[in-house]
């Protein structure tokens, strides 16, 4: 019901990225979505991949600092006002978001959300009685 | 030749020697009697204070070192019972244990004696403004200097470390003529003083008094250009008074050491041996009129050296060099002492962080800078930006108030840290201090 995602410590240097993705590349490993938050001093690369735990342990054996997260995603109908009746929804119930990024799934007319929030449990819970559909793994892939 | 504050300054070299026996003498059978510590050292090394017939017999006594004092903390070392105490200071680290000293009444007034001689020697007077810029507090600097300017019956103003513009505002409007504060501070302010348009000319600053680090000869210059003023150093610590231990006079080449209140000694680092004059090695002193803590033969880490050619100004006091390094990895950040097993035991206070970390002092402009890169955990299950911040937060404010030093906190990748022969290099100081 949730999906796993992996965050990479990754700091400010030129090459980090190419190296990650690299290796990803190498493991056969398929991006699904990927965000980065940035400071000044370092990013946390953010990604939903196909095999996660392999990811995770290629990544880790390059040297990588990774850790697994798990983060709700959501699928919404791909017209304008989609993500607002989900993000309302949230709102009303006081979910706090601590972050989201969004792509669009290739083959459904869909976007795929994902979200951190403080509960999983309890905003999965409320999302799906508004009549949000939540993705699972399958999905993903 | 300029003025003495005392004549003993320019005493005959016999005068001075006979005087420091007597007292070596005396200081000797009161550790012996009075200080367990020393009592049971100097049984150890079969030694009696009625051994001590010649200066030569100095070498006779065991060395002190900062872990005694540590060991013996608070007032292991102390010789006098509390109602004699005066004053206490200690010096600046909250982990691990200050070095704490105390002060009977009479240790006040030779340390504000051996001060005064200080602001005489940077040619100051009865009727000059004394700006006191180091810090008042624990820290022996501030009061120290504030009790040489009291002896010597100049007028002192109490300012104390800080707030930049007010020190510019009142050393123009007090109309302070001596300046004391660390020589980067002193750099800072001529750099500050240089950016809001004041000529140095248009401040009545004359000379300065500057210790705490050590500071080159190009820092000198570049202090005296930028405050216009002549800048004169000053060296002492804690463990053996305070500010005035030695002092620089008029040919700035060299601080006298005040030889009847502490016999210096230079010795080899590896050894123990005593070093002739003119060689590089270790300095020691010995306090011979302290009463609250005397200390003997106390290791400062400090490298230099000592000579006794004439000097124009006319004293006699043998001179030290500026130091030229120390042989522990102690590392001085803006007048604190601080070393990396300091930082060591903050880091170990926070989970998710490997023990290994690289402490990067620079100098950007006149003041130093810290900054500490910490290996993350490989475990450290983070995903959120403001998890890392806070992380960093937390362990800069841990540093800030246990050691006193504002340091910049930067988490990096782990086994990112230059390694030497698997060892991580703890410190890369970029400054040219020596």
């Amino acid at each position: 019901m949730l999906i796993k995602q992996l965050s990479v410590f990754v700091e400010n240097q030129p090459g980090r990225l190419a190296e990650i993705t690299d290796i990803l590349g190498k493991g056969n490993i398929d991006i699904r979505a990927l965000c980065i938050a940035d400071t000044t001093d370092f990013g946390i690369l953010r990604l939903i991949v196909n095999h996660p735990n392999q990811a995770e342990r290629e990544l880790r054996e390059a040297g990588f600092t990774v850790s697994q997260t798990e983060v709700l995603g959501i699928g919404i109908e791909d017209t304008p006002g989609g993500l607002s009746v989900a993000l309302n929804a949230l709102l009303e119930a006081n979910v706090t978001v601590e972050y989201m990024y969004a792509f669009v799934s290739q083959t459904a007319k869909t976007a795929y959300v994902i979200l951190r929030v403080a509960d999983n449990e309890g905003a999965r819970a409320l999302l799906e009685s508004k009549g949000i559909r939540i993705l699972n793994g399958e999905d993903i892939d | 030749m300029g003025k003495l504050y005392n004549a003993i300054e320019a005493a005959p070299l016999e005068e001075i020697q006979s005087l420091q026996l007597k007292s070596l003498q005396k200081t000797a059978r009161d550790v012996y009697e009075k200080v367990s510590f020393y009592r049971q050292r100097f049984d150890e090394l079969g030694v009696k204070p009625e051994d001590i017939q010649s200066l030569d017999d100095l070498r006779k006594l065991p060395f002190t070192y900062k872990q005694d004092l540590r060991d013996t903390y608070p007032y292991g070392l102390f010789a006098v019972p509390k109602e004699q105490l005066a004053r206490i200071h200690a010096s600046s680290g909250t982990t691990g244990k200050p070095i704490v000293a105390g002060y009977t009444q009479k240790d006040l007034d030779n340390w504000g004696e051996c001060c005064a001689r200080a602001i005489v020697a940077a040619g100051g007077g009865v009727g000059d403004f004394v700006h006191i810029a180091y810090g008042y507090g624990l820290f022996t600097g501030g009061l120290g200097l504030h009790e040489g300017a009291t002896a010597l019956g100049a007028t002192c103003i109490p300012v104390s470390s800080g707030n930049t513009n007010r020190q510019l505002q009142i050393m123009q409007d007090f109309h302070s003529d001596i300046l004391c504060c660390t020589p980067s501070y002193a750099a800072y302010l001529g750099e500050c003083l240089q950016e809001n348009k004041i000529a140095p000319e248009d401040i009545p600053l004359r000379a300065g008094i500057f210790g705490a680090e050590p500071w080159t000869e190009n820092m000198r210059r570049e202090i005296e250009r930028l405050l216009g003023i002549k800048a004169y150093d000053i060296y002492g610590l804690t463990e053996v008074m305070g500010p005035g231990v030695s002092y620089e006079c008029e040919e700035q080449a060299g601080m006298h050491v005040n030889e009847d209140q502490f016999i210096v000694e230079i010795i080899d680092p590896e050894t123990g041996e005593p070093l002739p004059e003119g060689e590089l090695g270790e300095l020691v002193f010995t306090s011979i009129s302290k009463e609250a803590f005397p200390i003997i033969r106390y290791r400062t880490r400090d490298l230099c050296r000592i000579s006794r050619r004439k000097c124009s100004c006319g004293r006699t006091f043998i001179r030290m060099e500026k130091p030229q390094g120390r042989t522990d990895d102690m590392l001085i950040i803006r007048g604190v002492n601080v070393f990396p097993s300091q930082v060591e035991s903050v880091l170990m206070q926070f989970e998710n962080i490997a023990p290994v970390y690289q402490i990067i002092v620079d100098r950007a402009g006149a003041l130093d800078t810290v900054e500490v890169l910490i290996e993350l955990n490989e475990g450290f299950a983070f995903d959120v930006v403001r998890m890392i911040e806070d992380l960093e937060k937390k362990i800069a404010e841990a540093l800030r108030s246990n050691l006193q030093i504002a340091a910049k906190v930067r988490l990096v990748s782990p086994k990112t840290l230059k390694r030497s022969e698997g060892k991580a290099i703890r410190v890369i100081d970029n400054r040219k201090l020596y």
